[in-house]
């Protein structure tokens, strides 16, 4: 298969022109309601007609790749198909309500999110949830918070989050976020080195963070000593949800041990990633955490529902109660797929995920893996190998990620893709392990742009249409 | 229903080849899951139809009362403009990701350039993110540039007593790992009171947080007094705006904001239960501080202008703990909704809706001060979309009684309701005064 993407080109040195540069208008700002001291004097913004709008953002989404445009293997951010249904759902105006109404006035919206607190606690197998926090980072920094909250009312000072090497690099970045110091820890063959962990814990543990398949796809087989190790050591254990797709229906978070975990809605439940976000980060902890969730919770009471706070909240991670609209679509997609589609969908990505591995000559070091795996380019640059693949009508894999791999392609079909699409997928693969270096390194030459120089970008930050102004 | 996901193609033929190739009889040994932790599959959540879902969810949202909402304090319902609806929910922008591979993203790259521009234009500062998630947790990530920037030191970061409590508990957590307190400064008639703040400020401040337009609608006139004070004590001077109201007031950069913070979302996405954009935007100086995303311009392989995600060492997938935040997902595709309403707005438009958010304000106040027992506004300052309410009874039960004829409003106080008016409810003011009247008389 190849691809040629739209490429609109303006002029030699241009693609699509920037709205700016199509036509700008300075407007005075006169007789103004406000006293002038109050106001600016003028606003210079593009002032373009809707026909010429139209036809700017329409060339734009024709020099973007979607998920709809062709496979987005990109391993840990699982780039399922988003069910179109979803968006009629998320668009109904009777959901689009104030958050400061009060609660006897939204009861519907109530009982939606009572009902996905409730789906979402049975498919983590946990007793509590949170809808609110906006994204996955931000569900483990309220589930750290979470863990320090409980350390701190049972009076332990502890000061150390410990996160295996391979983790995502958010799980680092929220426990720093939270005040920890973060313990790294070496992995074993992939896996956690359990006489490593034991080593690491100590009285000074607030958390282990684990992805559990880990991001090799592999399943941490002794999870049930790894959370003994840390239970023991009067730790807690928290879940990144980043690769629940693996495991639905198969085992459960809370079944493993863990006290607190996020769901990457986004993920799992096949919300739209809108070219990086919103997603929403819901978290789950067990009945011992519950006191600390986030404010507020929505509950059932005799007469419908109605919000409370949690007895020893953590207080709040976003202003509002997160990312609504995303949660509403994740709703809709539990209640169309239910007990079987779920555990179907995470039947087809693990067989899509070990039937593209078969089917590629790259080297995929370490298995059994699930949802996702890690080959590696071998002798050619992983980064030169994901552009190539561009070329070939497929979004690349996530590449050197993680660094036990070298030259990693980290990659995660999802469900969504047939037979056929994934020996496409195949194909484009194996295409490229057999191409040169000079063929790589000049790739690719069928998308929009051609080989962005990132390296002279970031020397040079220029970040805004007023920045290029100033430098010509 | 049927036995597997609506959404995995594979038919049963495929499957079975699919596994004959692998050399396995059953999917389920593909899992390598320890029987002790094993799960049999039972969550007891029934699957529907796609018809049958959409039906008992818009029954179940249909529980919602019907009232017209004249509610704000940090979420607004403006006009979405019906371009935007329509293309950004082209498929190659919703169901895109992060810009990894910039070559195949340029559509995307290049909204969130000039999303990020007219931030710039309206905040009159040097650089804009690509968004955080909300208002508050942008104003938590400033308080945590505040801390780690050289420039500022000290442990106290000053905000008004006059503070949405989400945004100050957002703010909480954000300033527990650098461990910083956060103090309130007292408001005078509605606005800053900007002797007690200077008496308050000294070298220990690390940041200074002000607001304008407040959460209670006030537009602060004394921004600029308040950035000295910030700047007497090195500390860094946050200013929480609104995207509207920019295109009107005076830009944040010429008082001396080193930061501006704020919800972005007004533009481009309507009353939507709380979901936001974070604006966040600062000078040169703090740009290796930045959180979040930046895209820059760059240039391509055949000498032409490209876009591409840059500076990308400040974040958690490189720098991990060391980075100057967790946000990994964001809400770009609200970044494009504002970019594209603000497009389609225009610079005229944009200060007539903004203006309007004056004026229709002050129209509402005028007749609600009308009604015996009422008073409206309760201070002297100029008001953009809301403003508070003086009741003589009490709030709580006025907003009872004001929802039992059809309107939301806040109570904020006892005494106190606050009210927000924008095009989308502003035909509704007479019957909102009418009942109102009622309500008190």
């Amino acid at each position: 298969m190849t691809y040629d993407q739209a490429r609109w080109t303006a002029d030699e040195d241009r693609y699509e022109p920037l709205l700016v540069e199509k036509r700008e208008r300075t407007v005075e700002i006169e007789d103004s309601p406000l006293p002038a001291d109050l106001t600016r004097d003028e606003l210079s913004l593009p002032s373009v007609a809707e026909p010429d709008l139209a036809r700017h953002y329409t060339r734009l989404s024709q020099m973007n790749y979607g998920i709809e445009s062709g496979p987005f293997p990109l391993g840990s951010c699982t780039m399922k198909y988003n069910p179109s249904f979803t968006e009629d759902v998320a668009a109904d105006p009777q959901a689009a309500v104030h958050p400061a109404r009060t609660s006897s006035t939204v009861q519907g919206t109530l009982e939606v999110c009572h009902r996905l607190q409730d789906y979402l606690g049975r498919i983590g197998g946990m007793d509590a949830v949170s809808l609110q926090p906006p994204a996955g980072a931000a569900g483990e920094f309220a589930g750290i918070l979470i863990a320090k909250a409980y350390h701190e009312d049972n009076g332990n000072d502890r000061n150390e989050v410990v996160i295996p090497d391979s983790a995502h690099g958010t799980n680092f970045a929220s426990a720093a976020m939270a005040g920890y110091d973060v313990v790294s820890l070496p992995s074993d063959d992939g896996r956690v080195d359990v006489g490593a962990l034991e080593e690491a814990v100590s009285d000074d543990t607030a958390a282990l963070m684990l992805t559990n398949p880990n991001t090799l796809g592999l399943f941490e087989r002794d999870i049930e000593e790894i959370a003994a190790i840390v239970h023991d050591a009067g730790g807690l254990l928290y879940y990144d949800g980043a690769n629940l797709n693996a495991l639905l229906g198969r085992a459960r978070p809370g079944d493993m041990g863990f006290d607190v975990m996020h769901y990457n809605v986004h993920k799992t439940f096949a919300t739209p990633h809108g070219g990086g976000g919103p997603g929403a980060g819901p978290i789950g902890v067990t009945d011992e955490l519950t006191q600390y969730l986030p404010s507020p919770l929505v509950r059932k009471t005799a007469t419908g529902f109605e919000y409370y706070d949690p007895e020893q909240t953590i207080g709040k991670v976003h202003g509002f109660y997160g990312n609504w609209p995303v949660l509403l679509r994740a709703y809709a997609y539990i209640a169309r797929l239910g007990d079987e589609g779920l555990a179907d969908a995470s039947a087809k990505a693990v067989l899509n995920a070990n039937y593209l591995a078969s089917q590629i000559e790259y080297d995929v070091p370490y298995d059994p893996f699930h949802h996702e795996f890690v080959a590696s380019a071998g002798e050619q640059d992983a980064a030169d190998v994901a552009k190539r693949m561009l070329d070939h009508g497929v979004h690349p894999p996530t590449t050197k990620w993680p660094d036990i791999v070298g030259e990693a392609l980290m990659t995660e079909p999802t469900e969504s893709e047939s037979r056929r699409t994934l020996d496409q997928l195949a194909d484009a693969f194996n295409a490229v392990a057999s191409e040169d270096e000079a063929t790589l390194e000049h790739a690719p030459e069928r998308t929009a742009a051609r080989r962005i120089d990132q390296v002279a970008a970031a020397r040079d930050p220029i970040l805004s249409w007023q920045a290029l102004d100033e430098q010509h | 229903m049927g036995a597997g996901s609506p959404f995995a193609p594979h038919s049963a033929a495929e499957t079975d080849a699919m596994l004959d190739i692998l050399g396995i009889d059953d999917v389920e040994t593909l899992f390598d899951v320890p029987d002790a932790v094993r799960f049999d599959g039972q969550f007891g959540i029934e699957s529907g139809g796609e018809r049958a879902v959409r039906r008992e969810l818009s029954r179940t949202l249909g529980r919602n009362d019907e009232l017209v909402e004249f509610l704000g304090r940090g979420h607004y319902d403006h006009y979405v403009p019906s371009i935007v609806d329509d293309l950004a929910s082209r498929s190659e922008f919703l169901t895109s990701y992060t810009q990894y591979q910039p070559e195949i993203a340029q559509g995307f790259l290049q909204v969130l350039f000039e999303y990020q521009s007219l931030v710039v234009e309206l905040t009159g500062l040097d650089v804009a993110n690509c968004s955080v998630y909300d208002a508050a947790t942008a104003l938590g990530e400033a308080g945590r540039m505040a801390k780690r920037s050289r420039s500022t030191s000290g442990d106290r970061i000053l905000v008004p007593e006059h503070l949405r409590s989400g945004k100050r508990a957002v703010l909480e957590n954000y300033a527990a790992g650098p461990a910083l307190e956060i103090e309130s400064y007292p408001m005078e008639d509605g606005t800053v009171d900007l002797a007690a703040l200077t008496d308050q400020a000294d070298e220990d401040v690390v940041m200074v947080y002000a607001e304008s337009p407040t959460v209670r609608g006030a537009i602060e006139p004394q921004l600029d007094a308040i950035g000295d004070v910030a700047e007497t004590h090195d500390a860094l001077y946050c200013v929480g705006t609104d995207i509207l109201a920019l295109a009107l007031l005076e830009p944040p950069a010429t008082v001396g904001a080193d930061v501006v913070v704020g919800d972005a979302s007004a533009l481009g996405t309507g009353a939507s239960y709380g979901i936001g954009l974070g604006l966040f935007a600062t000078s040169e100086a703090y740009l290796r501080q930045v959180p979040g995303r930046l895209v820059g311009a760059a240039e391509d392989a055949s000498g032409h202008r490209a876009f591409t995600l840059t500076l990308q060492t400040r974040e958690q997938h490189i720098r991990r703990e060391r980075a100057t935040s967790n946000v990994c997902t964001n809400q770009a595709w609200l970044a494009l909704r504002t970019a594209m309403a603000a497009a389609w707005f225009g610079p005229d438009g944009l200060i007539d809706l903004a203006e309007s958010c004056v004026t229709s304000a002050r129209t509402l106040a005028d007749r609600l001060d009308e009604i015996s027992g009422v008073r409206a506004p309760v201070d002297d300052a100029h008001h953009f979309r809301e403003f508070p309410v003086r009741v003589d009874q009490p709030a709580r039960a006025i907003q009872r009684d004001l929802a039992a004829e059809g309107f939301a409003v806040h109570a904020i106080d006892e005494h106190l309701l606050q009210v927000c008016v924008t095009e989308t409810n502003a035909e509704a003011i007479d019957p909102l005064v009418g009942a109102l009247r009622e309500v008190c008389e």
